[in-house]
């Protein structure tokens, strides 16, 4: 029986000497390999990664992480949670980690997205430093995906301009510089984006062809 | 102005209330605006709901039990609203175990609980690996009932995988799992892909499970009376209207978009019509009372229903019967059922706890208004269960 509860254990370890062993549920390379590098500044941690659910059962047999770190959005929490209910697991039942007496540390994970599921009895003050070298790769991560994602728009958005430009300077004979004031002096007038001209253009022209 | 709340849902066919109440004017004419947050997976939608980012949500209805219980992750106290939806989930195999099933000279019948439990049962030499798609849901309390009144030990002799909805077909095609208890359009689409067959409807298990319950925080609950009032009165008029045949095909498209269950409209229909392919490119099978929205009283949240969930969990891991009985009995509100909805019009049941299991036919009991039709809500197996026999 792989699932439900949970018979209260003593900590097993003192805490102090032994290597945190952490395993890392997260199927996105990059991002796996972003947590790596920020969890290898907290010390020397002993890490796995796991690029998705199929065998998360076992894996956490044979590793015994002390903490797992796993994205919010993840479907596999889940299969985490389950196990976190499930007795058997070398008795060393896991939980979500909610430090509700400090609401701060617990926001700050859910709005980057992270969540830790840690081995009862693991002290505080070792949990603290992995989980925030998790939110700020989290976050990091995520900003860089947003400033790719914007990056993508403003090619997206310079090539439709050119475009346009050229659709103008065909049509009404103008110059390259002619062209682009036009498209702005139009956007300036209708309280639009340059690009939504351009845009708009391309569309239309695109339709009358 | 209106108020808007934050309503967390998981992609099936049973979260059908909560968009047609957000679409169809239902919340509108509470004064209430419904922006919907798709989760991906059901601890993420509990974490909404306990750490406040979601207001309300589609919850499994065994979920505010266990949360009310200190089971799980961010033990809450969380309540049951109403009900939303009534059965809806189904038993799927995977080919090789259907392969299996036929050879023992199973006849694969539809209806046959008890039949295609035991060929079930045989078809593997080890732990049979059965999906479902929590650790506290309908889904696992059906299977463990129906199983286990077949002999097997319950859970014990069983391997039980936590799998994610959307993700079923997926395990069962890359063989992790034997079987799967899942909600609609999930099995269906394990047929579709060709990954397996589906061999049971869980109505023939138990032919009235509270499947899906409208969950808020208590907390929220109590400081929110009016929001509440609209939110159930919305949610209701919501499930009456999707009660009715005649609204069937349009649900089955919103509910197709990609906003929400992001399923072929034609797949959705299946359990809304009740007409299920269990085998890639077979015939629909018609199946009485699959999912049910609105008859028979649907929508009441019974005591006895969350006493049931709650005996069945204690038993298992070994809390107190009585006490847990007692807590989830008290996070059905059938108080604020009465309450609220007051005044629609609806007949409501003369009392808040029932006999489950006794009603093998649709029967007349007294209500507020003469009475009312309710059931049938018998188990396959006879068993009768009385919500006050500890308390």
């Amino acid at each position: 029986m792989d699932m439900l509860v949970a018979h209260p254990k003593p900590p097993r370890r003192s805490g102090m000497a032994s290597r945190l062993k952490i395993l890392v549920v997260e199927p996105d390379e990059s991002r796996a390999r972003m947590i790596i590098d920020g969890l290898a500044e907290t010390g020397d941690p002993d890490i796995t990664v796991l690029g998705g659910p199929t065998g998360l059962a076992r894996r956490m047999t044979e590793i015994e992480p002390d903490v797992v770190l796993i994205a919010m959005s993840d479907p596999s929490r889940d299969t985490l949670e389950a196990l976190s209910v499930a007795s058997g697991f070398n008795d060393r039942p896991v939980a979500m980690f909610v430090d509700r007496s400090d609401d701060s540390t617990t926001r700050a994970a859910i709005e980057a997205g992270v969540s830790a599921y840690v081995v009862d009895g693991l002290a505080k003050d070792r949990i603290r430093p992995v989980l925030d070298a998790a939110i700020t790769r989290f976050n990091m991560f995520k900003k860089l995906r947003n400033e790719l994602a914007a990056a993508k728009v403003a090619l997206a958005e310079r090539k439709t301009i050119e475009r346009a430009k050229g659709l103008l300077m065909t049509a009404k004979g103008i110059s390259e510089d002619d062209a682009y004031a036009m498209l702005r002096k139009t956007a300036m007038d209708q309280g639009r984006k340059v690009s939504e001209v351009a845009e708009a253009l391309v569309t239309a022209s695109d339709l009358l062809r | 102005m209106a108020t808007e709340l934050h309503i967390g849902f998981v992609p099936l066919v049973d979260c059908a209330a909560v968009v047609v109440a957000k679409h169809l004017g239902f919340a509108e004419a509470e004064g209430l605006t419904l922006t919907l947050h798709k989760q991906p997976s059901w601890s993420a939608l509990r974490d909404g709901v306990a750490l406040g980012g979601l207001d309300a949500a589609h919850m499994l209805s065994p979920l505010p039990v266990a949360m009310s219980l200190g089971l799980g992750g961010l033990p809450t106290r969380v309540d049951a609203l109403m009900v939303m939806s009534v059965n809806g989930d189904v038993i799927g195999v995977s080919n090789a175990i259907a392969r299996k099933m036929r050879a023992d000279g199973w006849p694969a019948s539809f209806r046959d609980p008890r039949g295609t439990g035991e060929h079930l049962i045989r078809a593997t030499d080890r732990r049979l690996r059965i999906g479902v798609p929590f650790p506290f849901s309908m889904h696992a309390e059906l299977v463990f009932h129906w199983l286990g009144a077949l002999g097997l030990k319950t859970p014990g002799e069983l391997d039980v995988r936590i799998v994610p909805p959307p993700h079923m077909a997926d395990a069962i095609a890359a063989d992790e799992i034997d079987a799967f208890c899942v909600g609609e359009p999930w099995g269906s689409i394990a047929v579709e892909q060709g990954v397996g067959e589906l061999v049971l409807p869980c109505s023939a298990i138990w032919s009235f499970s509270p499947e899906k319950v409208l969950g808020a925080r208590h907390d929220w609950i109590e400081e929110n009376p009016d929001i509440v009032r609209g939110l159930m009165r919305a949610i209701f008029g919501a499930c009456k209207w999707l009660g009715a045949e005649e609204n069937r095909l349009v649900a089955s498209e919103l509910l197709s978009r990609s906003d929400y269950v992001n399923v072929p409209a034609t797949v959705i229909d299946r359990a809304l019509s009740g007409r299920l392919v269990t085998r890639k490119r077979a015939l629909g099978q018609t199946t009485e009372r699959f999912l049910n929205f609105h008859a028979s009283a649907a929508t009441f949240p019974w005591r006895s229903q969350a006493a049931w969930i709650a005996s069945n969990i204690a038993a298992r891991i070994g809390l107190d019967r009585s006490d847990a009985m007692r807590t989830a009995k008290a996070c059905f509100r059938s108080d604020l059922y009465r309450e609220n909805l007051d005044g629609l019009g609806l007949d409501m049941p003369g009392a808040s706890e029932k006999i489950e299991g006794a009603l093998a036919h649709p029967t007349a009991v007294a209500s507020s208004k003469g009475s009312i039709i309710l059931g049938p809500d018998a188990f396959f197996d006879g068993t009768i269960f009385d919500p006050s026999e500890t308390t």
